[in-house]
């Protein structure tokens, strides 16, 4: 093959004098390679560490889960298995710490024995998690110990009872930072439950039994033979280690596929950057390609020289990328650590930086063709004049650019492991690279169309320096502003959410719920609202009941059924129900009648429903429904659908009883308050803690603050990756500079000549990136109101108000540094006598 | 072969928007085999046009040139460059070297492209006949105008051209060095043989030559023959 390797020495001899320049082409690549390399390294970590430890994240070989006691039958067939068991249940409830007066609702835990057979609660003092089931101990998670400012050996309160905080829980099986953050976890020993007085009817609880395998049988066989056949006639849901391996696996693989389809994105933009870089590249290559076609050389030989130096190129890029991208890769569990339901090892995954160094080669050489395919036309002719030739159409580069499609496609398919999710990706993608380019090509057209001819010399040479010939103004308005785009974006829609929750507080709404409130409390309570002066904005009783039988076909039947198409979670599901006589504000009746009395107990009960409800039942008005109050089966008859605005801070129901059927069935009760001030709601949640500590509270405050924290963590990450899409526009910048810098200096030293200072030069330059970097910075953030309007309207469905200043912030920033790089690039430019650099570049 | 180019019933037109201009209007002629040739007209005459045609550089707009045997306008893009790269050599008024290129590899790159092993002394030995020897690593960047063409005359040589085609090759150089480089390219061809085809300004340079075309308003004009002493001298 005597061509090939004439055609890789004439590359390389080519490159010779471009080296500096073609691996500038390929800087912007690193960072998108890099980012690729340290996500999928760390998936490959996560993976490889889910496997190994998938028993220490379960705590137990199987974890068994009910809404109700397990019952004693299968406990007693575990006994005979010689199936060690640990039983937990857990349930949400207030705490309150008497030395500092807090109180919150959280995530009660009452363990029991050897719980967890694997792995093992992390606590400080180590002992702790140990000694703790011995007395009347309990373990308090690490952030509510520090919100409360409360110490070991203090003590804390839950339902009746006080426990003295043995330690804190650093980590427990299977949990993160992120799901304590939600709900915080109090362990106490289950056999101080009973005396907590926690345990009365209403209360949600969740019954969890653990169990270990006796020692040296097949895990597999034992469980799939002797276990699985009777856990499956059980009303109970169970998790194997493979099972959790698998949910483990997804939930992560879903996490690193989102975040690598961002690198891909911070890729693509540096591939925009190398394509142009090219296309200037080639247009300096003309003369030296129509000479080697006069000598002869034909013209895919042509292409295939400069074909190779970006190959290479593209490597040598890849492959710095994906050092980088190792090396980012050990930085990547402090930026998880609060997802991660464990501690990361790390190791270097060969397959990761594979992936990455041959997604980097293809990409740039798939975006590098559409300017390279020109070299194919170039005619040898343009040696004997620079002939002018018309563009001529070259179907190639649908081709190419179908090529480019596709592995766009591809890729995301490969990461979101669906077709449907990958085409809206890809989609997408092109669909705002042409809104950018749309938007980028008219602010361009509207500087032109209404230059300031009438402006100062500075200015207009600044301006018209966007349109001189080989410009890549439209390319780095491309790059910088989907970079900017992307970070204002995630501003703006953060904002947006919390607005949200804050504004449906807003005028006389509640912003407190009290709920799990007895009967016998009902009165007591009012009357200590009332006394803090506080209003009973909805006092609602609540009945829960599951569904017996639909159309007269039984809720098992259903099931059975696969042809019905009736959604499970209708028929598993728990209601919660409540009575009254009408309808309230965040309620439409959109079809039959509402029936709001039952006067007589043989009158049929007419029932009302969410509209979403019935067409997940697939029920019309008149059907009848029969629904199993707590034993007691209760036949009804849909008589009106209503429409729920579920925006509102409501105790809005599935399901609606009429007055006069579910007065005596056993009920709690739900309180909608709303308190001014902090301090005054702190001082009322004491007192009902203190007196009805069954009572939970969930109050704005605490959403708020929850919600703020959750966001914080998970913009920190997408703000991560969103950086490296700045910096590769950041990148694309320098080099677009380094690219036009003979150009710029054989413009300055004619300046010069001419009589223009040093000052007026660099006055000019700051102008140009001024302007560059408003159009860019201005075009993505007029992409992210779109977007944030966008998901305002369509996904969280709320009034968007734009935040002005933070887009301010973000255009000040983006253009600020846009000029300061301009700047410094062309620094070289005029700080040097013209002659001097004249010499030197050529 | 009677003849090397045979130029039949050629003619050029050129469209630009809805005009149309003819720059060569039914142009015939024929060279013998290790002749030399200066074509000479006003400028605008259309020679480097009938230059490129005969290249093979572009295509004709009528009529058909037969180089070497082998019909043109037969002929693909890519096979044209290959009769190029085995029997033409070029010599360009702005001398056309490879920028990134050194004088040695400029030089090799014809012969590397007819897929030559070794071409490296070959090349060098060209070099030192155009008396560069010393400066086979200097890129054309680090050199003067006249020793560029003198990398470039060296380079038209490599393969071993039948025909040899030069446009302006002293128009870019003083009178000194020019002369320098009239001696080499005639020296060169009464060597190898080879056919010369020029087109030059320069009468003298034309008196040189056996025979001078003369294009006036894309017609030929003259076909004078003269002392046909190189021709005959092997
Ligand atoms: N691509 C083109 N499109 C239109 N007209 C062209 C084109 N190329 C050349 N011409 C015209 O053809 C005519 C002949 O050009 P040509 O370069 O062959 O002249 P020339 O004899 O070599 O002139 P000179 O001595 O100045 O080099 C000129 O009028 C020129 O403007
Ligand atoms: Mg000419």
């Amino acid at each position: 093959m005597q061509n090939i390797s004439w055609l890789l020495k004439m590359a390389w001899r080519d490159s010779r004098k471009n080296r500096s320049r073609l691996f500038l082409f390929m800087s912007s690549i690193v960072l998108g390679i890099a980012a690729l390399v340290a996500i999928n390294s760390f998936g490959d970590n996560l993976t490889t560490q889910i496997n190994s430890e998938a028993k220490e994240l379960l705590g137990a070989d199987v974890e068994i889960e009910s809404r109700n006691p397990i019952p004693d039958s299968l406990r007693q067939f575990l006994s005979e298995l010689n199936i060690e068991q640990s039983e937990e249940l857990s349930f949400a409830s207030m705490v309150y710490f008497p030395n500092t007066g807090g109180t919150r609702l959280v995530n009660i835990r009452a363990v029991e024995g050897d719980y967890p057979f694997y792995g093992q609660i992390v606590t400080t003092p180590k002992q702790a998690a140990e000694e703790f089931y011995l007395q009347n101990n309990a373990l308090v998670d690490q952030s509510l110990m520090l919100q409360f400012n409360a110490k070991t050996g203090d003590s804390v309160k839950v339902g009746d009872l006080s426990f003295l905080i043995a330690g804190e829980v650093n980590k427990t099986p299977g949990q993160s930072a992120i799901t304590t953050t939600v709900a915080p976890p109090v362990f106490i020993p289950l056999s101080q439950l009973e005396s907590t007085g926690l345990l009365q009817t209403g209360s949600r609880i969740n019954y969890k039994l653990y169990i270990k395998f006796p020692e040296g049988v097949n895990y597999t066989t034992f469980f799939k033979e002797k276990l699985e056949p009777r856990l499956e006639k059980e009303e109970v849901r169970y998790d194997d280690v493979e099972e959790r391996k698998e949910e483990l696996g997804d939930a992560y693989s879903d996490l690193t596929g989102f975040l690598n389809l961002t690198a891909f994105i911070a890729l693509l933009l540096g591939c925009m950057g190398v394509a142009s870089s090219v296309q200037v590249y080639v247009k300096e290559k003309v003369q030296s390609v129509a000479i080697l076609r006069c000598l002869g050389a034909s013209s895919s030989q042509g292409v295939w020289i400069y074909l190779i130096q970006i190959f290479f190129m593209g490597l040598i890029g890849s492959l710095i990328g994906a050092a980088l991208g190792t090396v980012i890769q050990y930085y990547l569990p402090q930026l998880f650590k609060d997802f991660l339901p464990f501690e990361i090892e790390l190791f270097i995954s060969g397959f990761a930086i594979l992936q990455g160094v041959v997604i980097g080669v293809i990409t740039s050489v798939l975006f590098a063709l559409f300017p390279l395919l020109q070299i194919r036309k170039i005619s040898p002719l343009k040696v004997l004049r620079a002939s002018f030739e018309p563009e001529q159409k070259d179907r190639m580069k649908y081709f190419v650019f179908f090529l480019v499609v596709l592995f766009i496609f591809g890729f995301s398919f490969s990461q979101l492991r669906d077709w449907q999710n990958a085409l809206v990706f890809t989609i997408g993608l092109i669909l705002s690279a042409l809104i950018l380019f749309g938007v980028g090509k008219l602010i361009i057209w509207l500087v032109r169309r209404y230059f300031p001819t009438g402006s100062s010399f500075v200015v207009r040479q600044g301006l018209a320096n966007l349109y001189r010939p080989n410009n890549q103004t439209l390319i780095l308005v491309i790059t910088i502003g989907i970079g900017t785009a992307l970070i204002t974006t995630l501003l703006l829609s953060q904002d947006l959410l919390l607005n949200k929750v804050k504004m449906s507080s807003s005028a006389n709404q509640p912003n407190m719920v009290l709920f799990d409130i007895q009967e016998h409390q009902v009165n007591e309570l009012t009357e200590m609202t009332i006394a803090d002066s506080l209003p009973v904005i909805q006092q609602v009783p609540i009945v829960t009941m599951r569904l017996a039988s639909l159309k007269g076909r039984s809720v098992d039947e259903l099931k059975n059924d696969t042809t019905t198409n009736i959604k499970n979670w209708v028929l598993n599901r728990e209601y919660r129900v409540t009575y009254r006589d009408e309808l309230i504000e965040s309620e439409t009746l959109i079809e039959g009648e509402f029936q709001g009395e039952v006067q007589n107990s043989n009158d049929s009960i007419f029932v009302s429903l969410d509209k979403g409800l019935s067409e997940d039942m697939k029920v019309d008005i008149g059907d009848p429904i029969t629904f199993n109050v707590q034993g007691a089966m209760i036949k009804t008859y849909v008589g009106s659908i209503r429409e729920i605005d579920w925006q509102r801070v409501q105790t809005n129901f599935l399901v609606l009883f009429p007055e006069g059927v579910l007065e005596e069935a056993p009920k709690f009760h739900v309180l909608l308050t709303r308190y001014e001030d902090v301090n005054q709601s702190a001082a009322y949640q004491q007192k009902i803690v203190k007196k009805f500590p069954n009572i939970s509270i969930i109050d704005l405050d605490l959403i708020l603050k929850t919600l703020d924290e959750v966001l914080g963590k998970i913009s920190f990450i997408i703000q991560f990756m969103a950086f490296f899409s700045i910096i590769t526009g950041i990148i694309v910048l320098i080099g677009s500079v380094s690219i036009s810098k003979f150009q710029r200096i054989q413009e300055a030293v004619l300046l010069r000549t001419i009589g223009a200072s040093k000052k007026q030069i660099i006055r000019i330059n700051l102008m140009e990136y001024f302007f560059l970097g408003s159009i860019a910075s201005l075009t993505g953030i007029f992409i992210a109101l779109l977007a944030t309007w966008a998901l305002a309207y369509f996904s969280f469905e709320t009034a968007f108000v734009p935040n002005f200043g933070g887009a301010l912030v973000a255009y000040i920033a983006i253009t600020g540094l846009t000029v300061l790089i301009g700047l410094m690039n062309s620094r070289s430019v005029v700080n040097k006598p013209p002659l001097e650099i004249l010499r030197k570049e050529v | 072969m009677s003849s090397i180019l045979l130029v039949n019933h050629v003619s050029k037109t050129y469209q630009s928007g809805s005009k149309s201009l003819t720059v060569l209007n039914d142009i015939n002629f024929e060279i013998k085999p290790g002749s030399s040739v200066a074509i000479v007209g006003p400028s605008g005459s259309g020679k480097t046009t009938l230059l490129g045609l005969c290249a093979g550089l572009d295509g004709a707009s009528s009529g058909n040139i037969i180089l070497n045997g082998k019909s043109l306008d037969q002929l693909s893009e890519d096979e044209r460059a290959a009769i190029r790269n085995q029997h033409v050599g070029f010599i360009f008024q702005s001398f056309n070297l490879l920028p990134t290129l050194t004088a040695l590899e400029n030089v090799m790159v014809p012969l590397e492209l007819l897929g030559k092993k070794n071409v490296k002394p070959q090349a060098l030995e060209l070099l030192e006949k155009v008396g560069l020897g010393d400066r086979i690593h200097h890129y054309p960047a680090q050199l003067s105008g006249g020793e560029q063409q003198r990398v470039s005359i060296a380079r038209a040589f490599a393969n071993q051209p039948k025909i040899l085609f030069a446009d302006e090759p002293t128009g870019n150089l003083d009178e000194e060095t020019g002369a320098v480089i009239e001696n080499l390219i005639f020296n060169l061809n009464k060597e190898s043989g080879t056919t010369l085809v020029m087109v030059t300004h320069d009468g003298e340079l034309a008196q040189r030559t056996n025979r001078i075309l003369k294009l006036k308003g894309g017609k030929l004009a003259d076909d004078s023959q003269q002392n046909s002493n190189i021709s005959n001298s092997h």
